[in-house]
């Protein structure tokens, strides 16, 4: 027998309590948390949200003026014109390995979806935001947040996003609360996390 | 390479050593207590924590009353999207599939993130014996690997070192596994993370192997799902070639849209956050890569077989738990003999360890049954109802003789008014030479508590001579 009908037959053998008839569906699971709220402005409370996780965030600048004031930097396929005008930009074509990424200054992207709630920025690997890696190793992280992409709570983010793409949520830059459980910016990833909400 | 828990003294005795130890009952009571009021603000601002508890109960009640046909569902769900499932009865299958996958990549390196599901099986041991070398890259893993010693608590492994200790771990082992510490470093947070990430850039950067375990897998589209804060994950996840994840057979939820109760759940009781700074989600070969997931049996399915103590599989590993406890924040994890230590371990490990060896059958007696740990548990594991049913269970084991002797003494007396009343005479008349300790196998209990001494008369002599007085 293999390790597969193994683990499965000890499975059932240890189910035998349950009725067989019993279907998943027919263990209830009570969903009465809350699906979006009401509450102050969704704006105000991601940029808040973003600060008390040290990030830096911007309300309608210009992307490109943020981007120019930040030296070399990789721009994932997708992203819009006017974001790079005068920007000294680097493509991912033919694709960079990740010593040369550790090189960059930095990257600017943008995003799939925004909690507000929990200060969290979702990067699908959709348009203007590149594969993982390129957000990853880069030492400063720009991102741009369309108004249209904030929501309220995790249950109606989650409702937006399709998990076949590989998805990277971010609040805030890399930390560690690993000494004394003291919080430290800034380990592996991103050491800077700069938001601008357009 | 750290040390293993084999050969373990049971709980009481590793405990008092551990209580003994000032610097590290410092350590605990500081950080336990940083963190469980972090843990508190946070919930306190969900006002609706109480029904995502309740559903997320809920979910992995269904995952765990389903799981073969969860488990075969997510194993269809990862193949379509590219990936390839493996499956481990033991932990010994479970190393020997990890080391043929590595062997197969031709590479002798590599790069590791937190897992409870790779230390429970001890593999960072096994690829060693197999001549590969595999590297902590969690700040507190780094820490434990560099300092040869065993992992403490379930979020915060390292929680039993200060600064000045980790300091000296980086200043004396971090030569030995790669780049030294800077000369200079001080034992500031702030540098010996610095440390920590100068040290394994360059390893994150090169990795051709990473091995993960899994906070959820998601049967329904074979979605794996990594909390961390750090980046390291991501690296180890999203850089090398070939990805390696081992879990549990009782990580999964049914379907994507339970995600939206565990993220809100998880984040908040473990490190007190209203999110943790990354979280990847990935499925099957996402970017091309070569994707493993091998799931672990290694004791679950024995666990699953207990109608009580299966709720224990419920556990998302918060270590919200630990955090609560007056038992953990004076013994702290290493008394707990295992990788899972505090509360959740005491019903955990001997529920897949079995109740056979000194220590897996005195770690249901390491807690005072105060029930704080049922109050966090964001899954609702009634943990003071499993403490109670395991200890039923090692008093019908033949363990304890000497108590059940004398539970079965006071039985008789206590049920005879005559034989109470003249064993109450002896002992009033003997008062003056009642023992301090008891002799024999009773020394046990007067090893931390004084006889008591009887009274010179009993209530119901009292009473009498009052109402002949009359």
């Amino acid at each position: 027998m293999s390790s597969r009908e193994t683990i499965l037959a000890r499975v059932r053998s240890a189910l035998a309590d349950i009725p067989f008839a019993e279907t998943p569906d027919a263990v209830p699971v009570p969903r009465d948390y809350a699906r979006t709220r009401t509450g102050p402005d969704l704006i105000e409370l991601l940029r808040d949200r973003l600060v008390d996780y040290r990030a830096t965030v911007h309300l309608d600048t210009p992307v490109a003026e943020l981007a120019r004031a930040r030296g070399r930097l990789m721009v994932p396929p997708g992203t819009p014109d006017e974001w790079l005008s005068g920007v000294d930009v680097v493509r991912d074509d033919p694709p960079l390995s990740p010593a040369e990424l550790d090189r960059l200054d930095g990257v600017l992207t943008g995003c799939a979806v925004a909690i507000a709630e929990t200060g969290t920025i979702v990067l699908d690997g959709g348009e203007a935001q590149g594969r993982r890696a390129l957000t990853l190793v880069p030492d400063h992280h720009l991102c741009v947040v369309r108004r249209d992409q904030v929501v309220r709570t995790v249950p109606e983010a989650l409702e937006r996003l399709d998990p076949t793409r590989p998805l990277t949520w971010i609040s805030g830059p890399s930390a560690t609360s690993d000494i004394e459980l003291n919080r430290v910016e800034g380990v592996h990833g991103p050491r800077t996390l700069e938001v601008a909400i357009i | 390479m750290s040390s293993t828990f084999v050969g373990m003294p049971p709980f009481p005795k590793a405990a008092s050593r551990a209580v003994g130890d000032a610097q590290l009952r410092h350590n605990l009571r500081k950080a336990t207590h940083t963190i469980r009021d972090k843990r508190a603000a946070v919930v306190a601002e969900q006002p609706d924590w109480a029904a995502l508890r309740a559903a997320g109960a809920a979910v992995k009640t269904r995952v765990l009353r389903h799981l073969d046909g969860y488990l075969e569902q997510l194993e269809a769900a990862v193949e379509r999207a590219g990936g390839h499932v493996h499956w481990a009865a033991d932990a010994a299958e479970a190393n020997r599939i990890v080391i043929d996958l590595v062997r197969a990549t031709g590479e002798t390196e590599v790069v590791k993130v937190k897992s409870m599901a790779t230390q429970e099986i001890d593999l960072n041991e096994a690829l060693a014996e197999a001549g590969i070398t595999a590297y902590e890259t969690d700040l507190a893993e780094l820490i434990v690997q560099l300092g040869d010693d065993r992992p403490s608590h379930i979020l915060v492994p390292a929680i039993h070192r200060n600064r000045a200790e980790i300091r000296e771990i980086f200043r004396v082992a971090m030569a030995a596994w790669g780049r030294p510490a800077p000369d200079d470093l001080t034992d500031d947070p702030r540098a010996l993370a610095e440390a920590a990430r100068l040290h394994l850039r360059e390893r994150f950067l090169t990795a051709k192997v990473g091995i993960s375990g899994a906070n959820f897998a998601v049967a329904e589209t074979g979605t794996l799902v990594v909390l961390e804060s750090e980046g390291n994950g991501r690296m180890c996840l999203t850089l090398p070639e070939t990805l390696i994840s081992v879990v549990g057979i009782e990580k999964l939820v049914p379907t994507w849209r339970d995600l939206e109760v565990f993220m809100q759940l998880l984040p908040r009781s473990s490190t007190g956050e209203r999110m943790n700074p990354y979280t990847s989600m990935w499925t099957g070969a996402a970017e091309g890569q070569d994707f493993h997931l091998v799931l672990l049996d290694n004791g679950r399915t024995k666990v699953l077989a207990d109608g009580v103590g299966r709720q224990a599989l419920r556990c998302i590993r918060c270590s919200a738990c630990l955090n609560v406890c007056p038992v953990y924040e004076r013994t702290g994890g290493h008394a707990y003999g295992s990788v899972y230590p505090g509360p959740i371990g005491a019903i955990l490990t001997p529920q897949l360890r079995g109740l056979g060896s000194e220590l897996d059958a005195s770690l249901p007696y390491a807690s005072t049954l105060c029930g704080a740990c049922y109050d966090v548990c964001p899954v609702a594991i009634n943990i003071p109802e499993v403490l109670l049913h395991l200890r039923a269970k090692v008093g019908a084991s033949g363990a304890h003789k000497v108590e059940k002797l004398t539970m079965r003494a006071a039985r008789r007396v206590l049920s005879s008014p005559a034989l109470l009343a003249a064993s109450q005479r002896t002992a009033g008349r003997f008062r003056r030479l009642t023992p301090r300790r008891l002799p024999g196998p009773l020394a046990a209990w007067t090893d931390t508590r004084d006889v008591p001494a009887p009274p010179p008369q009993s209530f119901r002599e009292w009473w009498a001579s009052r109402e002949e007085q009359k």
